[in-house]
C-alpha cells in the first residue's frame, strides 16, 4: 500500500501524469519536419498525373528549366538511368517513383523540381507539358476481375490478370460439416469503404547529403525510422552506417506514416545530386490522393447458427481493393493483414476465410489506419454479422453475445483461425457497458417513442483485438522480426534517459515511458528523458503502428529497467556490506532483509556505479533490451451507441456513446482515455461522413477536405468512459495497448444503432457512411443500401 | 534537435517584384519586402521564423493555421501576406510572455486537450478569441466556437474541458 502511493507521487504506473511533451507545444515550440530549416537548403514540388489509367507519350521539362531559380528536374526516365524508376514496397510489390511507362491511378508522380523556393519549384511543375494517351480505368475490385478487363500491371513480368493474391485460412472441410448442421445461416454483405487516415499534417521530408563525409541525413515525418533505414540502404545502394533517419515531432500519424513513399527518394536522389539539403513538403491533395488510404474491402460473410443461440461456424469472402501497387504495410506472411483475427471473442468452433486482393486504378496503400492490420475490418464485419444473426434468431443483441463469448476460465484460448488469445473477461465487460447505458430502460424507452413515430436505436460492438505484433516466428515487416528495443542509461546523479525503437506522434511516449522506469526503479519519472526517432541514437526498432508500442517497446523499457535494476542489487550488496542473497528490493530503495532500515537508494547505487564500484565490476548504470514478445495481446472493449433518427430527413444524431475497454494495466489513465476518446471520434467519422470515392474516371473525389469530411467539434459526440482490468499474462507490467480499440470496434456500434432504429423496414444493411440521403433511401424504399456511395456528376 | 542552423531567405529573387509589408506581430513591428502572392501563414513561418503556425489544408477547413488578425482568428494559409500590411497578428508564440503561460495554454496541459501537438496553436488562438467575446461559455458555444478547426487526435472532449478550464481560471484572475 505504502508502495502504491509512492508510485503515484513518482510519477510512475497508474499515475496521470501531466505530458511532458505538452511543454513545447503549447508554447508553439514543437520541431515538425516542415519547421526545421538548413543552411543552403533547396525545396522540391511533386508533378501528379490528372488520369487514373494513360500511357504517357511525351513530357517536356523545357519551359520548366527556363524559370529562374530551378535547380533539377527529375522526370521517370531520368530515375530509370539510375535505376530508381521503381522501389520495392513492404509488401514484395514494386511502386514506380516516378511514372515511366504509364501512370495507374489519378495523383501518381510524374515529375520534380527543385528549386530556390517552393513557390518558384510549384510555378516550374506547371510549366511541365505531359502528354497522355488516356486507358480505360478501374475502379472496383468486380470491374478489375471483369472479362477483358485491362492489364494495369504490364510492367510485371506473369502478372496476366488484375490479381494480386488468392489467400485462405481456416478449417474449411470442417466449417462445410459445421454448415451442414446449422438449424439457421445468416447472410450478410458489406462493404468496408476507403478511407484515408489523413493527419493533419501531411508527409515531407530533408534529405542533406553531405558529400564531404558521405553521410545522408533525412528528417522525414516517418512512424518507423528504422525500416525506413533499412529500406533506404537497399533502395539507394548507400551503407546504412552512413544513413540517419530523423522522424521529429510528428503531427498525427494512424498508419499514414509507414510506408516508404516517392517524394522522399526523390527528396533523397536530388540531394545526392545537389549536394544540398532538398525539403519536400506535401500540400493536402497530394497527401489524400497518393498516400496509404485504408479499408476499401468488400466482404460476403456466413454464419452457421443453431436455434438456441450457438453460433457453430462461420464462412467469409473479401475482396480487397489495393489500387495500382500492393504496398500494405503489414505482417509478409498475412495477405489480408489479421483479418483473421475476427470472431476472437466468441467461442466458435469451426471458421474458414478465402480473401482475393486486386489491382485497381486507384492509390496504393491497405495501411493499417489506426489498427492492427485489417483489424478494424475484421471487427466490423464481425459485429455486423453478430447483429445480423441476433436479428435472424430473434435473440436479443446482447443476450446473444454473451451466449457466445469465450468464457473467462477458457483462457488461453485458440481461435477458429488458430491465434491464441491471452486473457479476458468480456462479460463483465459487457455487463458494465449494458449497466451504464440503462440497457432495458433504453428499450422501454424506444418503445414509448415508437408509438409517437420517433425512431430510437441502440447498437452493441464488442470485440478483442490483437496487438504487439509480433512474436518472431510469425511476424516479420520484408523479412525483419518485429521486435522492438529500449536503452537505459542512469547517470551518476540518479537522473535517466531512455532510448526506444518506437517514435510517438501523440500518444504521449515522452511521459509514459518514464513512468514505467519510475514503477521499476523507483526514479522518479521527472528525472527521466525519453527520446525517440533518431536512427544513430536510438536502438533498432519497428517503430509505432498497430498499437505495438506499450506490448512491444513498452514491454522492452519494463526489461531493460529490470536489468539495470539487477546490476543495481550488486551494487547495493558492496555498498550495505552483505551478500546479494540477503537484499530486498521496494520501490526505489536495497535493503538488508534483516535489517529494513540499512539500506540505499537507486540513486546512491547509480552514484556508485561511477565512483565506488567493487573490483572486477565494469562502471557504469545502462543496458539495452530487445523484447520479443511470447504472444499478442488481446485487450477488449466493448461499445454501446444510443441514436434518433429523423424519419423526414434520415439525419440521425447520437444521444449517448458509452465505452467499456479492458486494455490490461493502465499506465497513464489520462492518457489512456485520451487515446479512447480519440479513437471513438474516427469511429463516429467512418460510420457518419468519412470516405473517398471514384468516379467512372478514377477521379478522386475526396481530395480536399472540402470533399473529405472529417467531424468537427460540433458533430463529434460525448463520451462516457468506463474501464475493466485483466492484466495480459505475459506483457511484463501487465498491459495491453489501447490506442486503437474504440476505432476499431466503435464503427459497428454506431451503424447497429441505426439499423436497430429502422428495423421494422426490413433493411438488413446500409454500407458506411451513413449518410442521411441512405439513410432515408432505406427509410423510404425498405431495402438495404450497399457499396460505395455512387459519385452523382452533372451529366447524370 | 542537433545541426539546425537558420538561414532566413526574406528576399525572393531580385527580379521578382515585391510589396514592403509591415505588420505587428506578437506586439513587434516587422518588416519584409514580399512576392504579392506569398500566403500570411508562409510569412510567418519563413520570414519570421514562428513555426507555431502549422500549414496543414491548405483550404481554410483544419485551422492549423489560425492566428489572430486584430484580434479576430483568420486561416493565414489563405490569407496574402500583404493583406495584413498594418494590422495586429498574434501567434501561438504571442499568446504570454517569455516565462508565461496563457491560462489557455494551462488549460490544453491540464485536460490533456492535446496528443500530437499540431493544431493545438490554432485551437487556443481560436479559443482565446472566443473568451474575449464569451468570458463564460457553455459546452455547446466553445464546440461551435472551435468548429472552424480539426483535430484528428483528441475527439475534442478534453479540447472542450480545456477550454472551460481555462474560462474560469481567467474569471477567477479578472475577479481578484
Amino acid at each position: 500500500m505504502t508502495q502504491a502511493r509512492d508510485e503515484i507521487k513518482i510519477g510512475g504506473l497508474g499515475a496521470s501524469r501531466k505530458r511532458v511533451e505538452d511543454n513545447r507545444f503549447i508554447r508553439g515550440r514543437g520541431r515538425y519536419v516542415d519547421d526545421i530549416v538548413l543552411p543552403r537548403m533547396l525545396h522540391m514540388e511533386i508533378l501528379r498525373s490528372p488520369l487514373a489509367h494513360a500511357r504517357i507519350t511525351s513530357i517536356d521539362v523545357s519551359k520548366a528549366w527556363a524559370i529562374p531559380g530551378v535547380r533539377l528536374v527529375l522526370t521517370g526516365e531520368m530515375m530509370a538511368s539510375r535505376n530508381l524508376a521503381w522501389m520495392p514496397t513492404l509488401s514484395y510489390d514494386t511502386q514506380a517513383v516516378l511514372a515511366t511507362d504509364k501512370v495507374r491511378f489519378q495523383g501518381q508522380e510524374v515529375a520534380c523540381v527543385v528549386a530556390d523556393d517552393p513557390y518558384i519549384a510549384k510555378d516550374a511543375c506547371e510549366a511541365i507539358v505531359v502528354e497522355y494517351e488516356p486507358l480505360p480505368a478501374i475502379v472496383n475490385p468486380q470491374q478489375a476481375m471483369a472479362e477483358g478487363a485491362p492489364l494495369i500491371r504490364d510492367d510485371k513480368e506473369n502478372q496476366h490478370d488484375n490479381v494480386v493474391f488468392n489467400w485462405e485460412v481456416g478449417d474449411s472441410d470442417g466449417t462445410d460439416r459445421a454448415f451442414a448442421q446449422a438449424d439457421l445461416v445468416s447472410t450478410l454483405e458489406l462493404h468496408y469503404p476507403r478511407s484515408h487516415p489523413s493527419p493533419i499534417e501531411c508527409c515531407g521530408s530533408i534529405a542533406d547529403f553531405d558529400r564531404s563525409t558521405s553521410k545522408l541525413t533525412v528528417y522525414m515525418t516517418t512512424q518507423a525510422p528504422h525500416i525506413i533505414r533499412a529500406a533506404v540502404a537497399l533502395v539507394a545502394e548507400l551503407p546504412e552506417h552512413m544513413i540517419r533517419i530523423v522522424s521529429p515531432d510528428l503531427g498525427g500519424g494512424f498508419g499514414n506514416k509507414v510506408p516508404v513513399y516517392p517524394g522522399y527518394v526523390m527528396s533523397i536522389l536530388a540531394s545526392i545530386l545537389l549536394e544540398r539539403p532538398v525539403k519536400w513538403i506535401e500540400d493536402k491533395t497530394g497527401n489524400l490522393i497518393s498516400t496509404g488510404f485504408g479499408r476499401d474491402i468488400y466482404l460476403r460473410g456466413e454464419m452457421a447458427l443453431r436455434q438456441d443461440g450457438k453460433i457453430l461456424g462461420v464462412r467469409m469472402h473479401t475482396d480487397s481493393d489495393h489500387g495500382a501497387f500492393f504496398s500494405d504495410a503489414q505482417p509478409s506472411k498475412f495477405k489480408i493483414g489479421l483479418m483473421h483475427s475476427t470472431f476472437a471473442c466468441y467461442d466458435i468452433p469451426a471458421a474458414h476465410l478465402t480473401a482475393r486482393g486486386v489491382y485497381t486504378n486507384k492509390a496504393p496503400g491497405g495501411v493499417a489506419y489506426r489498427c492492427s492490420f485489417r483489424v478494424t475490418e475484421a471487427m466490423f464485419f464481425q459485429e455486423r454479422m453478430m447483429q445480423a444473426a441476433a436479428d435472424d434468431l430473434g435473440i436479443d443483441q446482447a443476450e446473444f453475445r454473451r451466449r457466445n463469448f469465450v468464457r473467462d476460465d477458457d483462457f488461453p484460448h485458440r481461435t477458429p483461425f488458430g491465434f491464441l488469445t491471452d486473457s479476458g473477461q468480456y462479460g463483465k465487460c459487457l455487463d458494465v457497458g449494458l449497466q451504464a447505458i440503462g440497457y432495458q430502460e433504453f428499450l422501454k424507452e424506444k418503445e414509448e417513442a415508437k408509438k409517437q413515430g420517433r425512431l430510437l436505436g441502440i447498437g452493441i460492438s464488442t470485440m478483442t483485438e490483437p496487438l504487439g505484433a509480433g512474436n518472431s516466428r510469425e511476424y516479420d515487416i520484408l523479412g525483419i522480426k518485429m521486435f522492438d528495443s529500449a536503452e537505459l542509461r542512469v547517470h551518476m546523479t540518479g537522473k535517466a534517459i531512455l532510448r526506444t525503437g518506437a517514435k510517438t506522434q501523440g500518444q504521449g511516449h515522452e511521459t509514459t515511458w518514464a513512468q514505467i522506469v519510475a514503477h521499476e526503479l523507483g526514479i522518479p519519472a521527472a528525472d527521466i528523458t525519453v527520446e525517440e526517432g533518431d536512427t544513430d541514437t536510438a536502438p533498432f526498432g519497428m517503430g509505432t503502428y498497430a498499437s505495438r508500442s506499450t506490448p512491444v517497446a513498452g514491454a522492452a523499457v519494463a526489461m531493460v529497467s529490470r536489468k539495470v535494476r539487477a546490476k543495481a542489487r550488486k551494487l547495493a550488496a558492496h555498498l550495505l556490506e552483505v551478500s546479494e542473497e540477503d537484499i530486498e528490493w521496494e520501490l526505489g530503495r536495497f535493503y538488508v532483509r534483516s535489517a529494513p532500515d540499512h539500506g540505499v537508494t537507486i540513486q546512491e547505487c547509480a552514484m556508485a556505479a561511477y565512483s565506488n564500484m567493487p573490483d572486477g565490476m565494469e562502471p557504469g548504470l545502462e543496458n539495452v533490451a530487445y523484447y520479443d514478445p511470447p504472444n499478442l495481446t488481446w485487450p477488449f472493449g466493448c461499445y454501446i451507441v444510443t441514436v434518433e433518427v429523423d424519419p423526414q430527413t434520415g439525419v440521425w444524431d447520437v444521444l449517448r456513446v458509452v465505452a467499456v475497454d479492458d486494455c490490461g494495466v493502465r499506465i497513464n489513465p489520462m492518457i489512456v482515455e485520451g487515446q479512447i476518446m480519440g479513437g471513438l471520434t474516427e469511429a463516429y467519422a467512418m460510420a457518419s461522413m468519412q470516405f473517398m470515392t471514384f468516379d467512372a474516371q478514377g477521379n478522386c473525389v475526396g481530395s480536399n477536405y472540402m470533399d473529405y469530411l472529417l467531424p468537427t467539434a460540433w458533430e463529434t459526440p460525448g463520451y462516457e468512459l468506463h474501464e475493466v482490468v485483466t492484466p495480459s499474462p505475459h506483457h511484463p507490467i501487465g498491459a495491453k495497448g489501447v490506442g486503437e480499440c474504440a476505432t476499431v470496434g466503435g464503427p459497428a456500434a454506431f451503424v447497429n444503432a441505426v439499423l436497430d432504429a429502422i428495423k421494422d423496414t426490413g433493411v438488413r444493411n446500409i454500407d458506411m457512411p451513413l449518410l442521411p440521403d441512405r439513410v432515408f433511401e432505406a427509410l423510404t424504399t425498405g431495402r438495404d443500401v450497399s457499396g460505395a456511395p455512387p459519385v452523382r456528376t452533372d451529366d447524370q | 534537435m542537433s545541426g539546425l542552423n537558420e538561414e532566413i531567405r526574406e528576399l525572393p529573387a531580385a527580379d521578382v517584384p515585391t510589396r514592403r509589408v509591415s505588420i505587428t506581430v506578437n506586439g513587434e513591428k516587422r518588416t519584409a519586402d514580399v512576392e504579392p502572392r506569398l500566403l500570411l501563414a508562409h510569412l510567418l513561418r519563413q520570414a519570421f521564423r514562428l513555426t507555431g503556425t502549422h500549414t496543414g489544408c491548405d483550404t481554410s477547413n483544419c485551422g492549423a493555421c489560425t492566428v489572430l488578425y486584430d484580434g479576430t482568428p483568420v486561416k493565414s494559409c489563405t490569407m496574402l501576406a500583404v493583406q495584413a500590411d498594418g494590422h495586429q497578428v498574434t501567434t501561438v508564440e504571442g499568446l504570454a510572455g517569455p516565462s508565461e503561460l496563457h491560462p489557455i495554454q494551462e488549460g490544453f496541459s491540464d485536460e490533456h486537450g492535446l496528443q500530437c501537438g499540431f493544431c493545438t496553436p490554432g485551437m487556443m488562438l481560436a479559443a482565446t478569441a472566443l473568451l474575449r467575446e464569451n468570458p463564460d461559455p457553455t459546452e455547446d458555444e466553445v464546440r461551435w466556437a472551435l468548429s472552424g478547426n480539426l483535430c484528428r487526435c483528441t475527439g475534442y472532449q478534453n479540447i472542450v474541458k480545456s477550454v472551460l478550464w481555462a474560462a474560469k481560471k481567467l474569471q477567477s484572475q479578472s475577479a481578484s
